[in-house]
């Protein structure tokens, strides 16, 4: 299946074919981040959170003013060093999972808990809340557009044999590596990872061996939305701006991602999200108005000879 | 000893609008391996899901080592020390043998590596399977491990689902003996539709008819007594091996 991806070799030069891979591997990355928060919570809370583009735009806001504010102080954030650039680029992300996940923890207890098992209702209180928290950030923000701020060396590209390669996707990928091998790492590894495995596959069972399940949900819950915070800001340094109804424009990708890989999965999350930014990227560039189209595509394509997506449930 | 370490009295317990336990009472003592019998619908999945905490009751009390768990969730009754097989098993399947006894330990310690090589013992297979994922297993040894589960914690209630639910002959003989063994550990409450490995196992009974308990007694008084077995388990003649009549 991946040779599939060398067809676009066929109709452009190797040297754009390689610039657009990075930029794809970099937007599935990114993909991959708010996918996989909005696939563990329905793989394994098996809750249906509409809201989780806004907490991914939460992410994308908390990381502006928190990187505005750090370089106002630090001077990081202009500073010609590598290092100084990544502490608070770092930083402004840590900060966003940090309290976006405390706000998904609120919103697990006070608005996903009554109406566990009901997917109708989540879909109605879920998006309630996406409303809310979208109108929220036009109160504490203003409605227009910012631009968000971007380490001075993370601007421009890098030269490789004459493939030119923007340094920032570089960095997206390097960050979704190791976010993912960390929460692959957890989940396989960890005693709490293993519960949480379970939980995927059979809740109930997992009450009964004395484990409480309302717990993890909440722990889930909290790191499904850190996720999609991490996402926004990693997203918005991306496109270099914000907006309150960016949300919007990424759940939609990554509701896909989600479902090609196989809701309650990781690595699905992680392949879906590599398969959609490349195929996007690379058809953007040949046929820009195919693009969004190629992706439901791949959705229904895959969904047609693996209902389930590509991984199933906890693996 | 001859205290109920179990004691579920009167209880009702609704499913949606249906009434599915209509005043169930039973107690299990030291010792024993009970068996809840009867028809399909009678109410013992029910029961065993309401001492669980799965099903709320309306009415009535469960008391476990003199202590009431009716309100209890599902968790902390698990940790009071009762351990639970469903009538599915309730396997991780994708997860492997090793890890599904993660799932079930609530502590690592030297007791709990005793209590392993004991599951190994009756369980030998297990061993084998150690890191396979269970999935994979036979029909058997899903049960086998579903059985040797909560056997990780120092459970000292087991209750436990149609054990021999689709399984070959040969391999309920060998859960009969698992469980002769399994008795010097615990005290089991089994539900079983197999009337001839209820009755190699089972010392004491609990019939159920319509959501209620009808008749209890030894073991031994049932196997004899064909007019209640061709009342309420509608069996007619001498029990076989693995047959359902």
């Amino acid at each position: 299946m991946g040779g599939i991806f060398l067809i676009p070799l066929l109709l452009i030069s190797p040297k754009t074919y390689c610039t657009l891979t990075i930029s794809g591997l970099a937007m599935g990355m990114l993909l991959f981040l708010v996918a996989s928060g909005f696939s563990l919570i329905f793989g394994f809370l098996s809750v249906l959170n509409l809201a989780h583009g806004a907490l991914f735009t939460w992410g994308a806001y908390i990381s502006f003013t928190s990187f505005s504010l750090m370089n106002r102080w630090t001077g990081w954030g202009g500073s010609e060093s590598f290092l100084s650039n990544m502490v608070i680029f770092l930083l402004s992300l840590l900060l966003a999972g940090l309290f976006v996940g405390l706000l998904g923890m609120m919103t697990e207890r006070l608005v996903i808990r009554p109406v566990y098992g009901s997917h109708l209702f989540q879909i109605f209180i879920t998006v309630g809340a996406m409303i809310f928290l979208e109108e929220l950030i036009r109160v504490l923000w203003g409605p227009d557009d910012e631009v968000m701020p971007v380490p001075i060396s993370f601007i421009g590209s890098l030269d490789f044999f004459d493939i030119v390669v923007a340094k920032y996707p570089l960095v997206a990928i390097g960050v979704g590596i190791i976010l993912y091998l960390s929460i692959y790492l957890i989940l396989k590894k960890t005693k709490i990872g293993t519960i949480v495995r379970a939980g995927v596959e059979n809740p109930e069972m997992v009450q009964v061996m004395g484990h409480n399940i309302y717990r993890y949900f909440t722990g889930v819950f909290a790191i499904g939305s850190a996720l999609a915070a991490i996402g926004g800001g990693m997203w918005a340094t991306f496109v270099k701006s914000i907006n309150p109804a960016m949300g919007g424009e990424v759940i939609v990708f990554a509701l896909i991602v989600a479902i090609i890989g196989g809701l309650g999965s990781i690595t699905g999350s992680v392949i879906g999200a590599l398969m959609v930014g490349l195929s996007y990227n690379y058809v953007a560039y040949l046929v820009p108005k195919a693009a969004l189209g190629i992706t439901m595509l791949l959705l229904v394509v895959i969904l047609l000879f693996r209902p389930t997506g590509l991984f199933p449930e906890g693996t | 000893m001859d205290k109920p370490i179990l004691k579920v009295e009167g209880i009702h317990a609704f499913i949606g609008k249906h009434h599915i336990l209509q005043g169930v009472s039973f107690e299990v003592k030291e010792g024993q391996i009970t068996v809840l019998l009867g028809r399909n619908g009678a109410g013992k999945t029910t029961s065993l899901r309401t001492i669980m905490g799965l099903v709320p009751i309306s009415q009535g009390s469960i008391q476990f080592k003199d202590q009431s768990i009716e309100r209890l969730r599902p968790f902390e009754i698990a940790r009071r020390g009762i351990g639970f097989v469903p009538e599915d098993r309730g396997l991780f399947n994708l997860l492997t043998v090793e890890e599904n006894f993660r799932v079930a330990m609530l502590e690592e310690n030297e007791n709990t590596k005793k209590r392993l090589e004991m599951i190994f013992e009756i369980f030998p297979d297990l061993r084998r399977f150690w890191k396979s994922k269970a999935g994979i297993l036979s029909g058997g040894q899903k049960q086998m491990l579903a059985i040797a589960r909560p056997l990780i914690n120092p459970n000292e209630l087991l209750l436990i689902d149609e054990p021999s639910k689709g399984l070959a002959p040969i391999v309920v003989d060998h859960l009969i003996e698992a469980f002769h063994r399994l008795k010097e550990h615990t005290v089991i409450i089994l539900v079983e539709q197999n009337f001839y490995m209820a009755s190699q196992i089972g010392t004491h009974f609990y019939l159920f008819d319509d959501g209620r308990t009808v008749h209890h007694g030894r073991m031994v008084e049932l196997i004899q007594n064909e007019e209640m077995k061709n009342k309420y388990l509608g069996i007619s003649t001498i029990p076989s091996r693995g047959i359902q009549d």
